[in-house]
């Protein structure tokens, strides 16, 4: 299925550009985390985790890193805004069978936004032990819009969108390209 | 669909179909939460629930406030035999009571069938019926239907016999709505002085041969003779009863097919059940009971996210 460009959106990123980003952000990886043998990379539901599975495959196939720890976390029961948006909250599907007790932890997400969802993640990884430390990888940085003190490790892109201004991220997987676009709302 | 239909949980009676599909679906996700090495998570950290027992129980209590303290709702207890019920007052001023001191929901066994329904049109606050009298308890179906399509995939199309003192039995009401509206096939098998009348209506047929039950059917529920509840004598002796009415080794081995034992406890070891076939591998009584706490974690969750944050 294509994705088709309405009016009002920009492209912001095409396939080739998501390309050359995945492949650096794997290589800063590498630069700090050497053979993952002490790192797990975390996928954050919904969104985060098409993005995790890239990183995992290019570090895989194109650098050789073979069995990375990797798991995916849902932070809905950890949200705080339970009850009080219009729409109740939906979960999805946690899959995380290692204990973090110790381990270095990526944290992997597509869009950071106010900080929240990686403020949740943050309460949510605890209940998997308690991690060494934990970074956050992000393939889009929307920098002036954080409500909490949280700031990536690893960054695809900085955007300055304003707040009415939507940020959309595609997949291959899931929309048939890839691509990021920003949406006048 | 993210939302129930309803803001209390008072009977299965009053669920759709795709209620009891969200309410699965959630539990669920809390199955795989409370396998974690921490089992808790924060999301009902603003809600206080008061569990009212006006009759005993052991598991179904603790089940919900493990749900409950896993949520981490602020949780109050309370039990008739300690409590001013016992003066005199009424249980529409023992409730509103309780909520004057913020309550947000309560969770409540009566001995009265309809104590549920009748106290959520004067309160304001959301009600879960933990059993009323002898009429329903949809925790206990719905955490019977989630074991079934546990072990066999799904609840649509499977053969469920229910067996025992379907008269007594609120788990027997509410397993039969649930199963039916699930599209399972129900038989009731029991002496005849167990059946209540009328119960073919509800789209179940009887059967008072156990063998002929067993042989029929996918899935097999055995229930307690409910003494407590019985005013008469319902039958010559409980020696008969089992001789009639007993799943034991030999007549599972009778049977040219395996069938899922289902317990909703307590298990009166030796007269409906004996302690081989409850602890046999067909049998899924303990898994009916770790799933108990992940449907009512997922019924106290969706309830809450419809209580408005003030």
């Amino acid at each position: 299925m294509l994705y088709v460009v309405p009016m009002g959106q920009k492209v912001l990123l095409n396939a080739k550009e998501i390309s050359i980003i995945l492949h650096r952000l794997a290589c800063q990886l590498i630069e700090n985390h050497d053979d993952f043998q002490e790192t797990v990379l975390i996928g954050i539901q919904p969104r985060g985790v098409f993005l995790a599975d890239r990183i995992q495959k290019i570090l895989d196939k194109d650098y050789g890193i073979k069995g990375i720890e990797y798991g995916k976390l849902d932070i809905t029961f950890y949200r705080d805004d339970f009850r009080r948006g219009g729409k109740p909250l939906e979960a999805n599907q946690t899959h995380i069978n290692f204990v973090v007790e110790d381990k270095r932890v990526v944290f992997i997400d597509d869009v950071l936004f106010t900080g929240r969802s990686i403020r949740s993640a943050l309460t949510a990884i605890q209940s998997f032990g308690r991690p060494r430390e934990i970074e956050l990888l992000t393939l889009i940085d929307r920098r002036f819009s954080r409500h909490l003190p949280i700031q990536p490790d690893y960054n695809g892109r900085q955007v300055d969108a304003i707040n009415e201004e939507k940020v959309r991220v595609l997949w291959k997987e899931q929309h048939g390209e890839d691509s990021v676009y920003l949406i006048n709302q | 669909m993210s939302e129930l239909s309803v803001n209390h949980l008072l009977g299965i009676k009053y669920l759709t179909r795709e209620d009891i599909e969200l309410i699965f679906h959630t539990a669920d996700h809390f199955k795989e939460v409370i396998n974690r090495p921490i089992k808790k998570v924060p999301s009902l950290r603003d809600i206080t629930i008061a569990n009212l027992f006006f009759e005993n129980s052991t598991r179904t209590r603790l089940s919900f406030e493990l749900a409950e303290k896993r949520l981490s709702a602020d949780v109050v207890n309370f039990s008739a035999a300690s409590s001013s019920v016992k003066k005199g007052e009424t249980l529409i001023d023992t409730v509103s009571n309780i909520l004057s001191m913020k309550v947000d929901m309560v969770v409540m066994r009566h001995p009265n069938p309809g104590a549920g329904v009748f106290l959520s049109q004067h309160v304001n606050a959301s009600i879960v019926n933990a059993g009323d009298g002898a009429h329903e308890h949809p925790t206990q179906a719905l955490l019977d239907s989630y074991s079934i399509r546990e072990r066999l995939g799904s609840v649509e199309g499977k053969k469920v016999v229910i067996v025992g003192d379907i008269l007594h039995s609120r788990v027997a009401l509410s397993n039969i709505f649930a199963l039916r509206l699930q599209g399972a096939q129900v038989k009731v098998c029991g002496p005849k002085t167990l059946m209540p009348r009328y119960i073919e209506s509800l789209g179940v047929e009887v059967e008072t041969d156990l063998r002929q039950a067993l042989q029929w059917c996918d899935v097999a529920n055995m229930l307690r003779i409910q003494n407590e509840r019985m005013d008469i004598s319902y039958f010559p002796s409980i020696r008969e009863y089992t001789q009639l009415f007993q799943v034991n080794r030999a007549m599972l081995e009778s049977i040219d097919k395996p069938i899922v034992i289902m317990h909703p406890g307590p298990i009166n070891r030796g007269v409906e059940i004996t302690s081989e076939v409850a602890d046999s591998d067909q049998a899924i009584i303990l898994d009916q009971v770790e799933n108990g706490v992940a449907i009512r974690m997922a019924v106290i969750y969706l309830l809450a996210s419809k209580i408005k944050h003030t």
